[in-house]
């Protein structure tokens, strides 16, 4: 044996051990970087699980006596969340009814307009509108809605902050989504003698149909959970309102109230859960359309 | 005019002074004046570059969809100006097939086949409607391939049959003129072959102006032929005429692979 095939012996015993090493320090990483919300899980579940039944859907949120009786009686708090699932509901369906046309207009004007100035203007407008702080927004919809429109909190407000919050992401995902769709079809569409909104509204829109829900479910899923902007604007109510110029509850506005009252600690860990579980549906239904349109 | 750009006996589409630019005064088109025959393949070959399917696109305007292009000179569709036609007109009477197969993904063949008068909501009975689908269909000859299937996806379809698709798109229309951009240029040898015959056959009911990168498919299937070079027509005749005895050195250049 000559020294050399000694030599190269143990440098591929370095090579290997150092293949190693880097291996498990990858997999170490990751589990690192996923491990959070396996705990916030996990944590929800094990704290939660235990409000989570029938009536934590039917019924509206309990007063402090009630959950202070069944504290002290060693029970199930009764009453459940009602009102906030139903306002939640309320505010982002109409959030959405505003949001989704104005902002699938803009992507639309974007991706007609590109490389022009009044566009890219309008693009980074829409992208500083995304780092605005959300209780800015609330604010700005306060001035807006509750004093002028509403005179009062409303669900209206709130969903005129939250709709504001989504504008960029659906913009910026129209504008993503049509640059994907190739020429050839809108040329396809224009050699029929289609007229262009036509050819957009029937041609574009269907084809690109993916895409844009996509965007959408994860604007949505944003917002669903948005605190603070809904303090300054639906303000909470226990009672269950589908008036949308009445003050209404949402399901992260009853989580604040909860966290405020000790008898209530319970009820904090199930609407969390039920929040969370929620908005991990909605991502995990866009990522599936998302790789539907990618096969 | 030009002695080495023949007339033609039965003209459907005259071409006059016809300039096109993309950037100003850089024209990519320079004056073109030519007759096209009805009924007959005409093929429009010429090096990359040269403003052949810039002289296609403009025959259906489809060129307004870019606001920066300048057009001048006239283009007459049976001795009427296409710029006093509304778009949905000529391009009822002028249809054209791209590059690529293009068929509308979210539509099955059927409503691929019918896009036209769904698009525009031109209101068919659905008699009438399966009989244009039927018909279209047969005339690609694409019906006993696709009967089965017609309310599937046509993206489903190979490249060739997605291409005969859209040829089936375009003469639903019933149109006078069908314009067809390098048509086989994403397709495999048989599926050339296949739509080929089919562009023969059908200059029997229709005019068929096909632009062409590739010499012996306009040499296989023209009865006419332009050769462009530069942005001008250098000629145009009888393809047989054009390949055995071309009058212009550089269409003779050209032919015999000097270039291009």
């Amino acid at each position: 044996m000559s020294s050399a095939t000694i030599q190269y012996n143990t440098r591929s015993d370095y090579r290997k051990r150092k293949n190693r090493l880097f291996y498990w320090l990858v997999i170490a990483m990751s589990a690192i970087t996923v491990s959070p919300i396996l705990l916030i899980v996990y944590k929800l579940i094990i704290q939660g699980y235990k409000q989570i039944n029938w009536s934590f859907f039917t019924k509206v949120a309990p007063n402090t006596l009630e959950a202070m009786t069944a504290n002290a009686q060693g029970e199930v708090i009764p009453g459940g969340i009602l009102n906030g699932i139903t306002g939640t509901f309320l505010i982002v369906v109409m959030a959405a009814i505003i949001a989704i046309p104005v902002g699938i207009m803009i992507g639309l004007f974007l991706y007609e307009n590109q490389g022009k100035r009044f566009a890219s203007i309008v693009r980074d407008i829409s992208d500083i509108l995304q780092g605005v702080p959300s209780i800015v927004l609330g604010l700005i919809a306060y001035m807006w809605v509750v004093k002028p429109v509403t005179h009062g909190f409303s669900a209206l407000a709130g969903s005129v902050a939250l709709a504001i919050m989504m504008l960029p992401l659906i913009i910026r995902s129209t504008e993503e989504t049509m640059k994907m769709i190739p020429t050839s079809l809108k040329e396809a569409g224009l050699a029929l003698g289609v007229p262009y909104y036509k050819v957009i509204l029937r041609v574009l829109i269907p084809t690109g149909f993916s895409g844009l829900s996509t965007g959408i479910l994860l604007a949505i899923s944003r917002i669903i959970g948005e605190t603070a902007p809904l303090m300054l604007t639906t303000l909470g109510s226990s009672a269950v309102n589908w008036d949308v110029t009445k003050p209404t509850s949402a399901i992260p506005l009853l989580v604040w109230e909860f966290y405020n009252d000790p008898n209530m600690a319970n009820l904090i860990w199930s609407s969390s859960l039920f929040l969370m579980g929620f908005v991990l549906v909605l991502n995990i239904i866009s990522k599936r359309i998302a790789a539907k349109q990618n096969r | 005019m030009n002695e080495n750009i023949d007339r033609v006996d039965n003209p459907i589409i005259k071409i006059e002074n016809l300039s096109i630019a993309y950037d100003k005064d850089k024209f990519a088109v320079k004056d073109i004046n030519v007759e096209i025959e009805k009924n007959a393949v005409t093929a429009i070959m010429g090096p990359s570059g040269c403003g052949k399917s810039t002289l296609l696109r403009a025959i259906n305007r489809m060129h307004e969809l870019y606001p920066q292009i300048e057009t001048k000179g006239d283009i007459l569709l049976k001795d009427e100006n296409i710029m006093d036609m509304s778009t949905i007109m000529l391009r009822r009477k002028i249809g054209m097939v791209f590059q690529r197969p293009n068929p509308f993904p979210t539509m099955s063949i059927y409503d691929n086949v019918i896009a036209g008068y769904k698009l525009n909501g031109i209101k068919l009975k659905k008699n009438d409607r399966d009989q244009i689908v039927e018909e279209s269909l047969i005339s690609v000859a694409l019906w006993d391939e696709v009967k089965d299937t017609l309310f599937k996806k046509g993206s489903f379809l190979s490249g060739g049959q997605q291409q005969r698709l859209c040829i089936a798109r375009t003469i639903a229309y019933k149109p006078d003129v069908i314009l067809l951009d390098e048509p086989t240029s994403a397709l495999d040898p048989i599926a050339t072959a296949r739509v080929e015959d089919l562009l023969v056959k059908l200059k029997k009911d229709y005019t068929i102006v096909l632009v062409t990168h590739n010499m012996s498919q306009a040499a296989r299937i023209s009865d006419k032929s332009m050769f462009m070079y530069m942005g001008n027509l250098i000629e145009y005749g009888n393809t047989m005429k054009m390949f055995t005895n071309p009058r212009n050195p550089k269409t003779e250049q050209y032919l015999t692979g000097k270039f291009g």
